[in-house]
């Protein structure tokens, strides 16, 4: 269950926005996609499932356990999104839809691949809150987005991406839109759940800091290109591109902030 | 880490049951509890009953003329009078409500065919169709319903169904000019997003994501659609476009009555009563309707409906 980028590239209108990314995600390895807002991260990500937006074309490979994602027809690739592979997405005010009661959204991707009754899902959508540690989950399935505080929406938004036990989660900034507690808090939740399945990771982020939290591995990406790709330890101690340099001293800056993050 | 095997799931399906049964209906409830909504679904309710009964039964043949008993007083045995020549006019008017309801339900259906396939065409689709349905749009609704009724009814002569294709096209264009964008906004959320990456097909996702949060900027339009029906059969029967004179109408009631405005002026107020209330009901309930559907409106986190003179819940806000 491994994930393979090679030379993945991006066109929107004729820009190259992504331009011949390649990594590896190890079954069970968690990998840092990391860079300066604008470097091609979150589109590397929506290209790996085939989500990108209208006019937007990608190329290149993208293996999923030996199976060429790219080039393969929507109808198909839906059967993957959601069951093999999950993704949770930055701002949690607007990843859930405002009418639909949270439990429906969580069940959502239960009834969609496993077929089960409505019945069913609901007593499942229950249980996945529970798992996500949201309060209370018999009554919180039946509230609606708007009654829940921003980390329990984003805490909703992992539980639809896993409820369906993907192999790989693909988490675009999903800490970003939080308070630093909360974000903390997330990241813990995550990082368990990963662990505790087995399952693989890429993870989104801008922040150094945050990546040395929940991955193992990094890749560095600086206008569509991969500037560096290392163990985390490595980007932390002895970054080889100014790029990697200029992330670590933003990073080392918040701590060292009187008052700043930890 | 809790394990989602042992989690409450079996035990409380009855409970998850009630839930999502308390949830499909919830938006009723919250309907009839305000103020508005209510008096629009009593005056639906009462206009579509009249319009039944008036199938079936009137008091007296509304066409039946009686010329010893012209322009009677309110009383009994008729209730709101005669006109004149003798009808009555509580059967004239519970006549005329099969007319309103069958022009205001044509109109509606007519203005909804067109108004969602404009929108749905017009947001889409491939980008030079949807700024061709745009542009199309934007020419279409410089034509008041009006104008569009008097050129269909010069070309076919007056009828209903030239009420109906009129008020139809000229709001299912409003429709569309309102639902496209807001079709347009939807789509670019990131929870249709989501949904494609639970696995939605876009045919599911039109269907749970797309259309319900579309629909409360589309059910006031209809409403309005339907309300301007019932005032557009009365104008255009009025002035000679709408229902021919065999047919019971509140606007052909209207035109003959305030012909005698001065001599007999209570008799006007009837047939203009109906009209106004029936059009206010529409408007009311169109818009309660889209107060009712709304989850962000509702006040309160659990309970939806705390008993009389409880304090209510203010949503709080939570870190």
């Amino acid at each position: 269950m491994s994930l393979v980028v090679q030379d993945l590239t991006v066109d929107i209108a004729g820009r190259r926005v992504v331009d011949g990314v390649s990594f590896e995600v190890p079954d069970g390895a968690r990998v840092g996609l990391i860079g300066e807002s604008g470097s091609g991260k979150s589109l590397t990500a929506l290209a790996v499932l085939g989500l990108l937006p209208d006019g937007a074309e990608a190329s290149g490979s993208v293996r999923w356990n030996g199976r060429e994602l790219i080039g393969l027809a929507d109808r198909e690739l839906a059967t993957l999104r959601g069951d093999e592979i999950g993704i949770v997405f930055q701002e949690p005010r607007t990843a859930l839809n405002p009418i639909r009661t949270v439990g429906r959204q969580i069940a959502e991707s239960i009834r969609i691949h496993e077929g089960v009754s409505k019945k069913d899902a609901a007593a499942r959508a229950i249980a996945e809150a529970a798992r996500v540690a949201l309060p209370d989950p018999e009554r919180i399935v039946a509230r609606y987005p708007h009654q829940l505080s921003g980390g329990q929406r984003q805490r909703v938004a992992i539980a639809m991406a896993l409820a369906c036990r993907p192999r790989l989660l693909i988490a675009d900034e999903p800490t970003t839109a939080l308070d630093v507690t909360i974000q903390a808090e997330i990241l813990e939740l995550m990082l368990s759940l990963v662990k505790n399945d087995g399952m693989s990771l890429v993870f989104i982020t801008h922040d150094l800091a945050v990546l040395s939290q929940i991955a193992t591995h990094g890749v560095v990406l600086e206008d569509g290109r991969v500037v560096e790709d290392a163990p985390v330890s490595q980007l932390l101690t002895t970054p080889s591109s100014p790029v990697t340099a200029g992330l670590l001293r933003d990073a080392t800056a918040t701590l060292w902030r009187p008052g700043g993050a930890e | 880490m809790s394990d989602p095997s042992t989690g409450s799931g079996t035990t409380t399906g009855s409970a998850t049951d009630a839930v999502a049964r308390r949830s499909r209906w919830r938006w009723l409830r919250r309907l009839w509890q305000l103020s508005t909504g209510r008096f629009g679904i009593i005056v639906v309710l009462v206009v579509l009953a009249t319009a039944v009964t008036a199938g079936l039964w009137t008091p007296f043949d509304p066409q039946q003329v009686e010329i010893s008993n012209r322009w009677a007083a309110p009383g009994w045995p008729h209730l709101l009078g005669t006109d004149g020549s003798g009808r009555d006019i509580l059967s004239l008017i519970m006549a005329g409500a099969r007319t309103t309801v069958f022009v205001a339900i044509g109109a509606g259906v007519v203005a909804t065919v067109i108004g969602i396939a404009l929108a749905a065409l017009g947001a889409l689709t491939a980008r030079w169709m949807r700024e061709s349905v745009a542009v199309f749009v934007d020419i279409l609704i410089a034509f008041p319903v009006l104008i569009i009724a008097m050129m269909i009814s010069a070309v076919w002569g007056g009828s209903l169904a030239v009420v109906i294709w009129s008020v139809g096209i000229g709001f299912g264009v409003n429709i569309a000019r309102v639902t496209r964008p807001e079709l347009r906004r939807v789509l670019h959320s990131d929870f249709v997003l989501a949904g494609r990456a639970s696995g939605l097909t876009p045919l599911q996702n039109l269907m749970r994501h797309l259309l319900p949060n579309v629909a409360p900027v589309f059910i006031v339009q209809l409403s309005w659609a339907m309300a301007v029906a019932v005032l557009a059969e009365a104008g255009l029967s009025y002035l000679g476009f709408g229902a021919p004179v065999t047919e019971p109408s509140w606007g052909l009631l209207l035109a003959e009555l305030q012909q005698y405005i001065t001599i007999h002026p209570l008799s006007v107020v009837w047939p203009g009563l109906a009209i106004t209330i029936t059009v206010l009901g529409l408007n009311l309930l169109g818009d309660a309707l889209r107060d009712a559907t709304d989850p962000t409106l509702s006040r309160g986190r659990d309970r939806l409906h705390p008993p009389r003179g409880a304090i209510r819940h203010v949503p709080e806000v939570v870190a």
